[in-house]
C-alpha cells in the first residue's frame, strides 16, 4: 500500500455554479433582469411581489415570477392575480432553490419577452445563500417585526445580498422598530448596500423600489 | 440544513475522481470552508458517516479547514483579516470594507488515499 495525496481543488457546489453561469448567460442574452428574493418565512416577500408585479404591469412592463415553497401553490395563486405569468416550485422539504430547479421551471417560457423575472426563494435566511441562481441582484428582506439585529444574526445572507428591503413599515411604530439601528446593522454587515423601506399595504416606498428596478434593468448586462 | 446535500455532493465528486485510482481506499477528505460559506462544520461532520456509508469513502475522515474572512481595506491599502462576521470594519483603522477577498470558499482541497502497489 502507498499513501498518496490527490489535489482536487474543486468547488463543492460546482454543478450548481456551472448551471447558474449558464442561466446567467441565458438571462443576459434574453435581456431580462433577474432578481432573487430571500428572507425569513413571513417577512412579506409575496406581498412585496404582489404589489411590484401589479405596478410594473400597470406601467407597461413585462414581469414574471417563479416562487419557491416546500408545499402548496398558495403564493403562486396570490401572485397570478396580478395577471403576470407565475410558476410555483415545490421543493418538498428542500430548504432552498437551486439552479437546476430554476432551469427546469423556466422550460417553455420566452425569456426574451420579459423585462423582469423575480425568483421568490424558500423562506430561509441560511441555506439559500449558498446557491447561485444566476440572478443579477439578490434582494434580502427584513420586516419591522423581526428585530433590528437580524443582519448580525444572519451575516452570511446579508453580506451576500445586493440590496435590502425593510418591509411592513406601516406598522413600524406599533412594533417599536428602531429604524436607525436596523440601518446601522445592515450597513455594518454589507457596507453601502442600497436599502429600501416599504409597505406593500400602503404603497409607501414603492416608488423608490420601482425606480431602482428600472435603473437596474436599463443598466442590465453590466 | 443543506449540509447533507453538500456532503452528498462531496461524496459524488470524490467518487468520480477515484476512477483514476482503481481499488484505492480513501483515508481522508480535506475541505476548505470560508466563514461566510453558510455551512455549519459540525453538521458536515455529523452527516459524513451517513453519506459515506456503502461508498468508497466509508470509514474515511473528514477534515475541514475554516478560512477567516479577508477584506480589502481601501484606507489601509491592504488585505485585512476579520476576527468574526459581526462587523465588516477594518481591525486596524475601523473603516467599513465592502471588498471581500476571502470567506465564501466551499471546496474540496484534496484527498488522501491508500493505493494498492500494483496500481502505482
Amino acid at each position: 500500500m502507498t499513501t498518496r495525496i490527490v489535489e482536487l481543488r474543486r468547488g463543492i457546489l460546482k454543478k450548481n455554479d456551472e448551471l447558474a453561469a449558464e442561466l446567467r448567460a441565458c438571462y443576459a442574452a434574453a435581456g431580462v433582469l433577474v432578481l432573487n428574493l430571500v428572507s425569513s418565512p413571513g417577512t412579506g416577500k409575496t406581498a412585496l411581489l404582489e404589489r411590484t408585479l401589479s405596478e410594473l404591469r400597470a406601467h407597461g412592463s413585462r414581469a414574471a415570477a417563479l416562487v419557491g415553497d416546500l408545499e402548496t401553490d398558495n403564493d403562486a395563486r396570490r401572485l397570478a392575480a396580478s395577471g403576470a405569468p407565475v410558476r410555483q416550485i415545490n421543493t418538498h422539504g428542500i430548504c432552498h432553490l437551486d439552479a437546476e430547479m430554476i432551469g427546469r421551471h423556466l422550460d417553455g417560457w420566452d425569456l426574451a419577452g420579459l423585462d423582469y423575472l423575480f425568483i421568490e426563494n424558500v423562506g430561509n435566511l441560511v441555506c439559500p445563500s449558498s446557491y447561485d441562481l444566476g440572478e443579477k441582484i439578490r434582494v434580502v428582506l427584513l420586516s419591522v417585526t423581526e428585530g433590528e439585529d437580524k443582519p448580525l444574526k444572519y451575516p452570511t445572507m446579508f453580506n451576500s445580498a445586493d440590496a435590502a428591503v425593510i418591509t411592513k413599515m406601516d406598522i413600524a411604530e406599533a412594533c417599536g422598530f428602531d429604524r436607525e439601528l436596523a440601518l446601522r446593522n445592515i450597513n455594518e454587515i454589507r457596507p453601502g448596500m442600497r436599502i429600501f423601506e416599504t409597505s406593500a399595504k400602503t404603497g409607501a416606498g414603492m416608488e423608490e423600489w420601482l425606480g431602482y428596478l428600472e435603473e437596474q434593468r436599463v443598466g442590465r448586462g453590466n | 440544513m443543506h449540509e447533507l446535500s453538500i456532503v452528498a455532493s462531496v461524496v459524488d465528486t470524490v467518487t468520480e475522481s477515484l476512477a483514476a485510482y482503481k481499488g484505492a481506499q480513501v483515508v481522508e477528505v480535506r475541505l476548505r470552508v470560508g466563514a461566510l460559506a453558510g455551512v455549519v462544520v459540525d453538521s458536515l461532520e455529523f452527516c459524513w458517516g451517513i453519506a459515506t456509508e456503502g461508498t468508497a469513502l466509508e470509514g474515511s475522515k473528514l477534515v475541514v479547514k475554516t478560512l477567516p474572512v479577508v477584506m480589502h481595506c481601501e484606507k489601509c491599502g491592504r488585505d485585512v483579516e476579520l476576527e468574526g462576521v459581526q462587523s465588516f470594519r477594518c481591525p486596524n483603522c475601523g473603516e467599513l470594507c465592502g471588498d471581500l477577498r476571502q470567506g465564501r470558499e466551499l471546496e474540496i482541497d484534496s484527498i488522501e488515499i491508500d493505493e494498492l502497489e500494483e496500481a502505482v
